[in-house]
C-alpha cells in the first residue's frame, strides 16, 4: 500500500513518544550518568571515568553470566521453536475442541511470572512436589537446590512449560491462514507430508516464526523472575543469568556505578541483536513487496 | 521427487471449484470408519502437551485445598481432608486481598493508557510516512526488548522524585514502557489490513477526523483493539520486578505480597498455593473473552 | 522537580547534547536534501538516518571492545569510531 507523506502525523505519535520517553529516556540518561561515577551513598558522586566498564568487561563473573545467558537462550530456542511447530502441525485445523485446546494452552502465558516460579519450585521439590517425589521414587537422584545440572533442567523445563504455547499459538494462527485449496491441490498431486510441510506450510509460517523467535529470544534474554524464584540463581551461581546478576548488583549490593555500566553493556548487546533481527524482518518484507 | 513439489503459485492457479469436485471424488475412497480411526490419533500430541501443561497447575490446586500438615506429611494425588481454609485466609485478611485489588487497578489503568495512546500512533504509522518514522518504530520496539532489570533502579528514583512512588499510576506508567510499543505494533498490523479507500470515502462524505476514527475506523479494527488490550493486560499482569520496585505498601501487587510471605512466615504452603491459584483467575477470564480471536490475534494481525 | 538524583556530569551532558545536535542536524539535512534509500556493501537498504544509527551503535561497540581488550588510551578507539562512521556513510 502506498503511503502518503504527511509530517503532521507526528502529532498522532506525540503522546506515545512523550510517554515512552518519560519512562525510557530519563532512566537511560541516569544510567549513563551513574556508569561513569562512584557513589558512597547520600547522593555523593565521584568521577570514575570508564573504570567500571573496564572492570566489568574483564570480570570472570560477567563473562560466565553472559555465557550462561546465551546458552540458556540457545537451548530455549532449540527446544521451543521445533516443539511449538510440531504441536501446531498436530492440531486439527477445525473442530469442536480446538477453542478449548487453545484456551488451555494459553493458560500458562497468563500466570504471573513469580507464580510460575512458585509452581515449579513446589512441583519439583523432592519432599512435597509431584515431579520431584515421583523421580525420587523411580530412584533418580534429582535435587535442583544442590545439583547444578538438575537446576538447569528444572529452569529449562519450566521455560518450555511457560512459553512453548506462544510459539504454538503463533504457528497455529499462521497455519490457519493457508487456504484449503492448497491442501486439496497437494492431495491431488499426491504430495508427501514432508513436501506439504516444506513447500506449503513452512513458507507461510516464515513471518510468524520470525516474530516467535524474536519474542522468545528477547524474553529469554531478559529472564529474571522465574529462575530467581525457583533457584535464586543457585546452586552457587549456576543459574545466575544476566538480569539476576544485575539486580543482585544494583539492589542487593547497591553498587550503582558497576550496575549502571553492566546495564549499558547489556543494553548494547540487546540493541545489536534486535537491530539485526529487525533488519532481517523488514528486509524480507521489502523483497516480497516487489 | 520433482512431482511432489507444490509451488504455491500452481496451487493457487487451480480453480477452487474444480478442485473441490475432484477432491470430493478422491476423498470418498477411504471409508468413514478409517476417518474415525484417524481422528483420535491426531489428538494424541495436543492431548499429551496439554496434560504436561496442566499437571503442575493441578498440583498447585490440590495443595491449595490441603492442610499444611497433610502437604508435609503425606503424599497423595487427591486431598484426604478437603479444605477451603487456605482460601479463607486470603479472603479475610486485607493485607492479602488488597494485593489483588492493587494489581487489578494498575493493570486496568495500564491497559487503558497503552491502547489509548497507541491508537492514534498506530494510525499514523499505518497510513502515513513521516520523517524518522522507521527509526521511531524501531526505538519503540527496543523498549519492548530492554530488560526491566536495567530500568529498575532509575525508575525508583524517577518516580520518587515526581512524587508518584507507591501509587498505582507509577506502576501503570512504568509498564507502558513495554506495553505501548507492543500495542502500537499489534494495532499497526490490524490497521494496515483496512483498505485506505474507507478513510477517503469518509472524508468525502464530510466526516471529521475524530468522528471518522471513532464511528467508522475503530469498529473495523475492533478485534485488533481486543487483542492489543489482551496483550497489554497479560504482560502487565505477569510482570513483577518493576511492580515490586515501585511500590511499598499502598499499591503493592499480589505477586510481591506472595514473595514476601514465602520468606517471612516459614513456608505456609497451603496459603501460598491458594494465592497462586487465585492469580490464575483474571487470566482465565481474559482468555475466555478473547477465545475467538486467539487463533488469529496471536499472529499480531500481520500474517 | 529536583534533578540531583540523575547525577549529571559535564562529560555525559556533552555526550547527550552531541546526540541531540546530531538528530537536529539530520532533520535539517533531510529538509534541505531529501533522503534516498540505497543498498550498500552489506546488501541492506539504508537511508542516512539508518547510517547514523549504525555508526552510533558501531562506535559504542568499538569503545566497549577497546576497553575490554586494550584498556587505556580510549581516544584511539574514538578515532577508530570516527573513521568507522565515515566509512559507514560512504559505503554502507
Amino acid at each position: 500500500m502506498e503511503k502518503k507523506v504527511n509530517q503532521k502525523a507526528w502529532f498522532f505519535v506525540l503522546p506515545v513518544v512523550l510517554l515512552v520517553a518519560f519512562s525510557a529516556l530519563i532512566p537511560l540518561m541516569t544510567v549513563v550518568n551513574y556508569s561513569v561515577q562512584d557513589t558512597f551513598g547520600n547522593n555523593a558522586f565521584f568521577w570514575a571515568g570508564t573504570d567500571w566498564f573496564t572492570d566489568i568487561l574483564r570480570s570472570e563473573r560477567f563473562h560466565s553470566a553472559l555465557w550462561r545467558q546465551f546458552l540458556f537462550s540457545g537451548i530455549i530456542l532449540a527446544i521451543e521453536v521445533p516443539l511449538g511447530i510440531a504441536i501446531a502441525l498436530a492440531m486439527p485445523r477445525r473442530g469442536l475442541w480446538v477453542p478449548v485446546c487453545l484456551v488451555l494452552m494459553a493458560l500458562p502465558l497468563l500466570i504471573p511470572w513469580n507464580v510460575v516460579g512458585t509452581i515449579w519450585q513446589v512441583f519439583a521439590r523432592v519432599d512435597i512436589g509431584l515431579l520431584g517425589h515421583t523421580l525420587a521414587n523411580l530412584g533418580i537422584d534429582f535435587n535442583y537446590t544442590q545439583d547444578p545440572l538438575d537446576a538447569w533442567i528444572t529452569v529449562v523445563v519450566m521455560d518450555v512449560w511457560h512459553w512453548t504455547s506462544l510459539v504454538v499459538l503463533l504457528c497455529y494462527a499462521g497455519l490457519q491462514s493457508i487456504p484449503d485449496a492448497y491442501y486439496q491441490a497437494a492431495r491431488i498431486d499426491g504430495a508427501s507430508k514432508w513436501a506439504i510441510f516444506r513447500y506449503i506450510q513452512l513458507p507461510k509460517l516464515h513471518r510468524v516464526l520470525l516474530i516467535a523467535v524474536l519474542l522468545r529470544f528477547m524474553d529469554s534474554f531478559m529472564i529474571y523472575t522465574e529462575p530467581f524464584v525457583v533457584t535464586g540463581g543457585g546452586p552457587g551461581s549456576a543459574t545466575t543469568f544476566l538480569s539476576i546478576d544485575l539486580v543482585k548488583m544494583a539492589i542487593g549490593q547497591f553498587d550503582l556505578g558497576r550496575a549502571a555500566a553492566f546495564s549499558i553493556i547489556y543494553f548494547l548487546i540487546i540493541l545489536l541483536v534486535s537491530w539485526a533481527f529487525y533488519t532481517v524482518m523488514t528486509g524480507k518484507t521489502k523483497e516480497s513487496d516487489r | 521427487m520433482k512431482d511432489t513439489r507444490i509451488p504455491a503459485g500452481s496451487a493457487a492457479k487451480i480453480d477452487t471449484q474444480s478442485t473441490r469436485a475432484r477432491g470430493g471424488v478422491v476423498e470418498k475412497a477411504p471409508t468413514r470408519a478409517a476417518v474415525r480411526k484417524r481422528i483420535p490419533k491426531r489428538w494424541i500430541v495436543p492431548t499429551l502437551y496439554i496434560i504436561f501443561l496442566l499437571l503442575p497447575i493441578y498440583w498447585l490446586f490440590t495443595m491449595s485445598v490441603k492442610t499444611n500438615q497433610e502437604i508435609l506429611s503425606t503424599f497423595n494425588l487427591w486431598p484426604d481432608q478437603f479444605t477451603f481454609d487456605n482460601y479463607m485466609v486470603i479472603f479475610t485478611d486485607p493485607s492479602w486481598y488488597r494485593g489483588y485489588i492493587n494489581s487489578t487497578i494498575y493493570v486496568v489503568m495500564n491497559t487503558v493508557i497503552s491502547v489509548g495512546v497507541a491508537l492514534p500512533a498506530a494510525y499514523a504509522f499505518s497510513r502515513y510516512t513521516f520523517l524518522g518514522d522507521k527509526h521511531l518504530f524501531f526505538w519503540l520496539l527496543t523498549n519492548r526488548m530492554a530488560p526491566p532489570a536495567v530500568f529498575a533502579l532509575p525508575f525508583f528514583q524517577l518516580y520518587s522524585s515526581v512524587g508518584l512512588f507507591d501509587t498505582h499510576l507509577a506502576v501503570a506508567l512504568a509498564h507502558c514502557l513495554f506495553n505501548v510499543p507492543l500495542a502500537v505494533w499489534i494495532l499497526e498490523g490490524f490497521m494496515s489490513g483496512v483498505p485506505k479507500e474507507i478513510d477517503e470515502t469518509a472524508y468525502i462524505d464530510g466526516y471529521s477526523f475524530p468522528r471518522f476514527f471513532t464511528k467508522i475506523f475503530m469498529p473495523q479494527i475492533a478485534s485488533g483493539i481486543g487483542v492489543a488490550a489482551f496483550f497489554c493486560f497479560m504482560f502487565s499482569w505477569v510482570e513483577l520486578l518493576l511492580a515490586r520496585t515501585l511500590t511499598a505498601t499502598e499499591a503493592k501487587p499480589i505477586s510481591a505480597i506472595m514473595t514476601r510471605t514465602v520468606s517471612a512466615s516459614g513456608m505456609d504452603w497451603g496459603v501460598l498455593a491458594a494465592a497462586g491459584m487465585l492469580t490464575l483467575i483474571p487470566g482465565a477470564i481474559v482468555i475466555y473473552f478473547v477465545r475467538n480471536y486467539i487463533a488469529k490475534g496471536f499472529a499480531l494481525g500481520r500474517v | 522537580m529536583d534533578l540531583a538524583w540523575m547525577a549529571w556530569t559535564w562529560p555525559t551532558g556533552i555526550f547527550f547534547i552531541c546526540i541531540v545536535t546530531a538528530l537536529v542536524a539530520m532533520t535539517v539535512w533531510d529538509r534541505a536534501v531529501p533522503q534516498t534509500e540505497r543498498a550498500g556493501v552489506l546488501g541492506i537498504l539504508t537511508t542516512r538516518g539508518d547510517r547514523l544509527f549504525i555508526s552510533l551503535l558501531g562506535s559504542g561497540w568499538i569503545h566497549l571492545i577497546w576497553l575490554g581488550v586494550v584498556g587505556p588510551q580510549l581516544w584511539i578507539a574514538s578515532i577508530i569510531s570516527v573513521v568507522f562512521a565515515l566509512c559507514v556513510f560512504r559505503w554502507v
